[in-house]
């Protein structure tokens, strides 16, 4: 019996919002020590964050007199922002309860929990400190949802698209982190002295620190860290392995072919890529045309196989035993 | 401090677990003497336990957004209501013979018709039914079975009868809480299972897959089965999902279905279309294709009438069973027994009257007080009127209602429902109910061992619906060693 197409739609999106809500709690957390950390003059803000996000011109939109507070709740908060944590969270929850006869109970019930206690906390006037505290059990409880799923789900047709989902949004989501800090930190003198502060906020923001420290033993440097989230291949979040992780899902699924070829064209993008010179412009058009790339591979994996009558015509369809195929094709 | 029965007075009323006070039947002996020993307080613990185990499934269970308190729609009562094996079997041969001729009456009407022929049902109460679907007439479901899930509603009076309230035979509803319920008990009074004879539920999911199977147009190992739910807003939805789970097929929407030029039903896979073989369905009749009914209706699947009247494709329960649970029709259905099987009723109807006859009527409406009056074709306890609890307003708006529709309108004299002892705000007192088994029928029968009790928890409330105060408990048949 093959997946139900919404079903594997629904799986890759539930995978794309946990981790979408991930990151953006842990660059809330990261981007709130920073701001304590450095000077006025560095000219970080909560503005920068909403940029990583792409919620920059939304943020203008809805909030006309922006200040620090409205920014950070916008990013963490706002269920107008489709972005931000809570929206993540509460459209991952969305997409899982329509899979629960799928998707293991358990995840149901931490998914259910955390968009509870997210709402409770969030609603709740809260201070500096419980904020981070909010972010560590959202990240906490992403990771666990992760691990449950990988652990007591068959690894099959529906966990490759959870896998795919979840990679995706990864990629996109650091290429997006690198682009913005780059552009803030690469052109500009005036803050060269907090260059290393900085990066290793970036660093942190992807949980990357420690791993980059034993695999890199210098002082922290720009490009170094730029490659090493590009093209690390042991590093989860790093994108070369998550490109691996998105090859190593879509193997296992039928009609596959346009999305590997999609695949294959971002890795040898990934794999010419260098920094040996701090070139801002070179680095952000490398960015949007990965970021293009990644969504262009998005648009192939919904065309397969979440409206296969859509896209299907024209392909082969792959023979399938036991139950009878009708070729897409011939669909009216 | 332990438990007094003698202190348990249900009154009047036929009580299900004493047969008179510190009596118990011989079917409750054993759990009365249980819960005696466990005393009150221990019993109000146990009541906390099951609580706590329904909320935490509840976490599991909720569907609706956010913010809404995780609560459960069916207060449980953890003392579960006992029918002792014997009696339960000749309770369940007329659950059988009843659903054997009202399947007989369903494809009669939409073929021969040699029941109106005959003279034993009136061709008009018939043309007026707005559950009879001409788009069904000649169509041959699997067995000649239309309805294939049945949850019928008894009741016990006074002097011990049990009769048929209703069946229900378009999307019943409620056999989760069945299964939930057990599993809540078995919690709860681990001690009971260990020592009694009780009979299992939890095999209702393979019972309902085989009889589905059983449909299957293809005689192939593994026909694809799936459950139509019309979405997460239903709510039943966490039936829906939970009974697809429990079968391990897929619970689909309807835009995951399509009917293709070759008139069968296909579901879109990651590999593409793939076949459709059996649809449990769990959307009205006239959802089920805009092409052929609601054509606004956006949970349908266009076509699907064609697939299933071209028999490439089963649906249970089949459109147009619901022309047989009309109330109307209700009242012919020990005459139906005994036209299409030749034998009498095993289980009684409520005795019925019908309000299109004007004498009937005029007799009715003249002593509102003394009946039940209830509309042809609502569920859930809607549009009804009990006549010694209704206000004078309110009877005066029935008596309009009625005169306006007389065909669409029954009178039961008021039943005395019989009673069990109850856990309300910690006392244990004589609280009403009824009891829907469930009854499955392909290619064989099956009926449920039990099935679900409902129980009004106000104080002499005769309604045992959700939305009006009403909670359900566990129900046991109980071998009794002779």
């Amino acid at each position: 019996m093959s997946l139900l197409s919404r079903v594997a739609e629904r799986i890759y999106w539930t995978a794309r919002y946990l981790e979408r809500a991930e990151t953006t709690s842990r660059l809330a957390r990261v981007y709130g020590n920073l701001l304590l950390d450095l000077p006025r003059q560095a000219g970080l803000s909560w503005d920068v964050v909403i940029q990583i996000t792409g919620g920059a011109s939304l943020y203008r939109e809805l909030k006309p007199n922006p200040s620090q507070d409205t920014a950070e709740r916008f990013f963490v908060a706002d269920r107008n922002n489709p972005s931000s944590v809570r929206s993540s969270l509460a459209n991952a929850r969305e997409s899982i309860r329509t899979t629960r006869d799928i998707v293991p109970s358990e995840a149901w019930r931490s998914v259910n929990e955390l968009c509870m206690y997210v709402t409770q906390e969030l609603d709740a006037e809260t201070s500096h400190r419980r904020r981070y505290g909010i972010h560590s059990r959202v990240v906490e409880g992403c990771q666990q949802i992760s691990g449950l799923l990988a652990d007591t789900m068959s690894h099959d047709a529906a966990y490759q698209f959870f896998r795919v989902g979840r990679s995706i949004e990864r990629a996109d989501m650091t290429t997006r982190i690198i682009d913005v800090a780059a552009a803030m930190m690469l052109d500009r003198e005036d803050i060269a002295r907090f260059d290393s502060t900085l990066w290793m906020g970036v660093l942190q923001s992807l949980s990357a620190y420690q791993m980059y420290r034993q695999k890199v033993r210098r002082r922290i440097y720009g490009p170094d860290v730029i490659l090493y989230l590009f093209k690390d291949q042991q590093f989860p979040r790093a994108i070369a392995f998550s490109l691996r992780e998105i090859g190593a899902a879509l193997a296992s699924l039928p009609r596959n072919a346009d999305s590997l070829k999609k695949l294959g064209q971002l890795r040898s993008m990934l794999s010419v890529f260098e920094v040996t010179r701090l070139d801002v412009a070179a680095l952000h058009q490398w960015i949007d045309d990965a970021q293009l790339a990644l969504g262009e591979l998005h648009g192939l994996v919904h065309a397969t196989w979440f409206e296969p009558t859509a896209s299907a015509v024209g392909q082969p369809t792959a023979a399938v035993s036991q139950t009878q195929t009708l070729p897409l094709a011939a669909k009216p | 401090m332990p438990i007094d029965w003698t202190q348990y007075q249900p009154g009047e009323f036929f009580d299900e677990l004493f047969a008179a006070p510190g009596t118990a039947r011989p079917a409750a002996a054993q759990l009365a003497n249980y819960l005696a020993s466990l005393g009150g307080r221990e019993l109000a613990e146990r009541q906390g336990d099951a609580e706590r185990a329904i909320a935490e499934m509840g976490i599991t269970f909720t569907v609706y957004t956010e913010g809404q308190n995780i609560d459960r729609a069916w207060p449980f009562d953890v003392i579960p209501r006992t029918i002792e094996a014997n009696e339960w079997a000749r309770i369940e041969r007329g659950l059988v013979q009843r659903l054997t001729a009202l399947n007989r009456f369903i494809d009669d009407l939409y073929h021969e018709r040699r029941v109106i022929a005959a003279g034993i049902v009136p061709e008009d109460i018939i043309a007026t039914s707005v559950n009879f679907l001409p788009a069904c007439v000649g169509a041959n479901p699997p067995y000649g079975v239309w309805a294939n899930i049945c949850g019928t509603d008894l009741v016990r009076d006074k002097d011990g009868t049990v009769y048929v309230l209703e069946d229900n035979l378009r999307v019943p509803s409620g056999v989760s809480y069945m299964l939930e319920n057990r599993i809540i008990t078995k919690q709860v009074f681990p001690e009971m299972f260990e020592h009694a004879s009780i009979l299992p539920v939890d095999d209702y999911a393979s019972q309902l897959l085989d009889m589905l199977a059983s449909l299957s147009p293809r005689k192939v190992e593994f026909p694809r089965v799936v459950v139509l739910t019309p979405g997460i807003y239903n709510s039943a939805y966490f039936e829906h999902s939970y009974l697809a789970q429990r079968m391990g097929v897929d619970l689909v929407e309807g835009s995951d279905l399509v009917v293709a030029d070759d008139e069968c039903v296909y579901v879109r896979t990651i590999r593409g279309l793939e076949r459709v073989d059996v649809i449990y369905r769990r959307i009205n009749d006239t959802f089920l294709d805009p092409e052929c009914f609601d054509k606004d209706s956006a949970l349908g699947v266009p076509g699907l009438m064609r697939a299933w009247r071209a028999q490439n494709v089963a649906l249970a329960n089949a459109p147009g069973a619901g022309v047989a649970d009309d109330k109307v029709v209700y009242a012919y259905v020990p005459k139906l027994i005994e036209y299409y099987l030749g034998e009498k009723a095993i289980l009684p109807n409520v005795p019925t009257l019908l309000l299109r006859d004007e004498v009937t009527r005029k007799r009715v409406l003249a002593d509102l007080s003394r009946w039940v009056v209830k509309p042809a074709n609502e569920s859930g306890g809607y549009g009804m009127l009990i006549g010694p609890r209704a206000t004078a307003e309110e009877k005066v708006a029935m008596a309009a209602a009625v005169e306006a529709d007389p065909r669409n309108y029954i009178a039961q004299p008021v039943l005395a429902l019989s009673t069990a002892p109850t856990l309300v705000h910690g006392e244990i007192e004589p609280r009403h109910l009824d009891l829907r088994p469930f009854i499955l029928q392909g290619q064989r029968i099956w009926v449920t061992p039990g099935g679900l009790t409902r129980v009004a928890l106000r104080r002499g409330s005769l309604v045992v619906n959700s939305s009006q105060g009403g909670g359900s408990k566990d129900t046991w048949i109980v071998a009794v060693d002779p």
